[in-house]
């Protein structure tokens, strides 16, 4: 047997059923982030059949923005503020700029081009995610920055901060406060959006114009403003993914974006491009399949892992897991 | 809805740029275009209009084997060889993108299995040592076999979904040579992150190519063998059969053209150039290592191809003597900070002096040099002395650096580090105004925005060439995109399906 085979059984004998726990709890938080940020891809590709290269980075304009309210409130060590209005005020500031920065994209660099080639915004996306990761590596040095926030809202002489305090434990493992935070949060996001999309008058006119966009414009929808909402929408939600990650690792740097975005991509493709419930379970898959890939294989194969299988499920099935099947108009 | 009707519908900026309907573009240009060639060059640009292909060719070979004749060993490897490299490279993704309308983004993956190929076949790593005239071709059919496999997936995988499983197999490939590095032999199959080194020159016949000037030659021997070949590959059957897919496959399809087989052709074409290009490119460098094949670099060479034009043949290369060689300027090992601060701001003073009418440009230009004077001398009276304490950064010449300075709000960084910041996203936002205001009123808004230029190039982006490199980079992209999506002299309207 291949050496590298007999390693990953090796590992799954030594970790036991702990380390699969441990690994499956890894999987979930990581796997809502990406779900969060595939939600984004999976909107605006529905919308405009635009794949937007620019949503990673603005992931991490985010978590940068997160940091930012962080370091005002003076860090987290000495917090002017107490630790729930800190965490809601790193989200609502994220959430709002990033929100504000998807639009500007939309405004200034795909819709100018609404009916050029479909060469020519996909060549402007790859621009706009150039642009913003090095204006971050200018005005940052390009240093990563990490905060400590295990330190974050401590009292007295805890050994960490209420984020990481244990909630329960499942035979001996673990589960803390800031990852039911991530999942709880990134479920409560999900479920308003679907709510949004599906119940209300806006979710009508956003699946409308994904559906038919010159149809929808002839209703009287006005289709440029459900597009900029669109974007505002997906780019939140990459925000809030952003302040999540820094909160859960506490480290941001400038490019962070491009493989987070890369994978959550992958997530949107493999649940099926256009279908939220299909973006949310292709993040899950992938979040796990990392994890697991990274405990029983090793962390520098498992991107590789993931590429890997990501390419096989493309050739047998295209459309992804939820996808419906596009119909080739002549 | 009802809020828009009582307001008027203002014109899109672009509007005189879209294609009417009913209106045929080619003719209804067709007078700017004969007015474009008029003027003092105009019997040049009618001449070469004129002239057949070869005699192009030949002029562009005449040009280019006379730079080694007045230019430095350093200066022909970063503006001649690269630019070389980049035109072929661009020419082979052409081939993909512009001939058969494929999204490859793993395009940069063949570049470097071609690298790493030659690396392990020349070299003291295993120990082997194939003649150049054995690994160059073997190289090529390596690369174009795994294209076969990865064009496999071209036939149920259209568009975007073909882009990303190739944008997939580039980070893959990143990660195999980079990190996971499988061990063969008891040796690291790729080297991990520091590579594989000490390569064997190209030798050909007893002589080997190691002076920059034979490497030079030799490469732009590829490169016009590469034009050539492509040249008659696209006015073959095989061309038409291209452009006929890559406009409507389904069509194509219908015609009994077998579209799977053509895709398949074009990206083993395409992998075999690229890997010529990347066993060559490792043979000059005489080493490898994966961070020759980043994303940057598949950027670099869309831009390449995309600012020239996509589909035709000159355009890679002329893009590839454009974006190189300003690239490679604005680069700081290759030091001329006094020219680019020159460059920068005529480029702003072109920009004035192309409005229309004359007047408003004027009133720009004497509106931002009075703001900027009125600005200084506002910060200079109520702030405190470090907030015009900075200094210019490489100003040439003393003079030069003091007008700056006196013009110019330059905080003094250690004090007001937040500034650059501030200025930096102020400027963006100011740009995104201009853009969405019209009239007089972009006139107005204007004046601050190209003296709050002025202000995060002194404070900000001159500091920092490198990373001001690639921003200035992606701008390009998002202009040129905007601006005119065909680029320089493409005319074909090349849709990714």
């Amino acid at each position: 047997m291949h050496p590298l085979l007999f390693s990953v059984v090796d590992n799954i004998r030594s970790l036991g059923w702990g380390g699969a726990f441990q690994l499956l709890r890894n999987g979930l938080v990581l796997g809502s982030l990406y779900a969060l940020i595939a939600l984004g891809y999976t909107m605006i590709y529905g919308i405009l059949k635009l794949l937007n290269f620019a949503h990673g980075d603005v992931y991490m304009v985010g978590a940068f923005l997160g940091y930012g309210i962080l370091t005002r409130l003076n860090g987290p060590l000495n917090l002017a503020i107490g630790i729930v209005p800190a965490i809601a005020l790193m989200f609502a500031v994220a959430m709002a700029g990033s929100g504000v920065l998807g639009v500007a994209i939309e405004r200034f660099a795909y819709r100018p081009l609404r009916n050029a080639p479909r060469i020519a915004p996909l060549i402007t996306a790859i621009g706009v995610s150039f642009f913003l990761e090095n204006s971050v590596q200018l005005l940052t040095n390009g240093f990563q920055y990490t905060y400590d926030p295990f330190e974050l809202g401590k009292t007295g002489n805890e050994e960490l901060g209420p984020l990481y305090h244990t909630v329960f434990s499942v035979a001996g493992n673990p589960v803390t406060t800031v990852q039911l935070l991530v999942v709880g949060s990134a479920l409560f996001l999900m479920t308003a959006l679907v709510l949004l999309v599906s119940r209300t008058r806006f979710g009508k006119s956003m699946r409308a114009t994904a559906y038919d966009r010159e149809a929808a414009s002839m209703m009287g929808i006005d289709t440029d403003r459900v597009i900029a909402m669109t974007f505002f929408i997906a780019s939140m939600l990459a925000g809030a993914a952003g302040v999540m990650f820094g909160l859960y690792l506490g480290v941001t740097y400038y490019f962070m974006g491009f493989l987070a975005g890369l994978k959550a991509f992958t997530a949107a493709v493999i649940g099926g491009i256009g279908s939220i419930p299909g973006a949310m379970l292709g993040g899950l898959i992938i979040g796990l399949v990392e994890s697991f890939a990274i405990g029983y294989v090793g962390g520098q194969w498992s991107d590789i892992v993931i590429f890997g299988l990501f390419i096989l499920f493309m050739l047998f099935r295209p459309r992804g897991l939820l996808g419906s099947r596009a119909i080739q108009k002549v | 809805m009802s809020d828009q009707s009582n307001t008027p519908v203002p014109d899109p900026p672009d509007a005189e740029a879209q294609t009417r309907i009913g209106v045929d573009s080619w003719v209804a240009e067709s007078e700017d275009r004969q007015a474009r060639k008029r003027g003092f060059f105009g019997p040049a640009a009618r001449g070469w209009d004129a002239s057949p292909d070869p005699v192009k060719l030949f002029l562009f070979i005449a040009v280019a084997g006379t730079i080694p004749f007045w230019m430095n060993e350093g200066d022909l490897f970063v503006y001649g060889l690269f630019t070389v490299l980049y035109a072929t490279l661009g020419l082979g993704l052409n081939v993909v993108v512009g001939f058969a309308g494929l999204l490859d983004l793993g395009y940069v993956a063949y570049f470097g299995i071609g690298a790493y190929g030659y690396a392990l076949v020349s070299s003291d790593h295993y120990g082997i040592h194939w003649p150049t005239l054995a690994s160059l071709p073997a190289v090529m059919v390596f690369t174009g076999l795994i294209g076969l496999g990865l064009g496999l997936t071209s036939r149920r995988l259209v568009g975007d979904y073909f882009a990303i499983v190739t944008l997939f197999f580039l980070q893959a490939f990143l990660v195999f040579t980079n990190t996971a590095n499988p061990v063969i032999h008891g040796i690291g199959l790729t080297g991990g992150s520091s590579g594989i080194g000490n390569l064997d020159p190209l030798e050909f016949f007893g002589y080997s190519l190691t002076s920059v000037k034979q490497q030079y030659y030799f490469f732009l021997l590829v490169l016009v063998l590469a034009t050539a070949g492509l040249y008659f590959a696209n006015r073959s059957r095989t061309g038409r059969a291209w452009r006929a897919l890559r406009e409507d496959p389904l069509a194509a399809e219908v015609m009994s053209i077998p579209v799977n087989r053509l895709k398949r052709l074009a990206i083993v074409m395409g992998a075999a150039l690229a890997g010529l290009c990347g066993a060559i490119f490792a043979a000059i460098q005489t080493a490898v290592t994966s961070s020759n094949f980043t994303l940057n670099v598949l950027i670099f060479i869309f831009a390449v191809v995309i600012l020239g034009g996509i589909g035709s043949i000159a355009g890679p290369i002329l893009g590839a003597i454009v974006i190189n060689v300003s690239f490679q300027f604005l680069q700081p090992q290759n030091d001329h900070p006094s020219i680019k601060r020159w460059l920068f701001y005529g480029a702003i003073v072109l920009f004035i002096a192309l409005m229309k009418p004359w007047y408003r440009a004027v009133v720009v230009l004497v509106g931002t040099v009075a703001f900027g004077l009125a600005v200084h001398a506002i910060v200079s009276a109520t702030a405190a002395a470090s907030w015009t304490a900075g200094t210019v950064t490489d100003a040439g010449s003393g003079s030069a650096g003091k007008a700056i300075a006196d013009w110019v709000v330059i905080p003094n960084q250690t004090l007001h580090g937040g500034f650059a910041t501030y200025a930096y996203i102020g400027l963006v936002v100011l740009v995104c105004v201009v853009r969405s205001v019209t009239g007089w009123w972009r006139t107005v808004v204007l004046i601050p925005t190209l003296y709050m230029a002025a202000v995060v190039w002194e404070n900000v982006l001159a500091p920092n060439p490198a990373v001001t490199a690639e921003i200035l980079f992606g701008v390009l992209l998002i202009v040129i995109m905007t601006v005119r999506p065909q680029g320089l002299i493409g005319t074909a309207r090349v849709e990714i399906i």
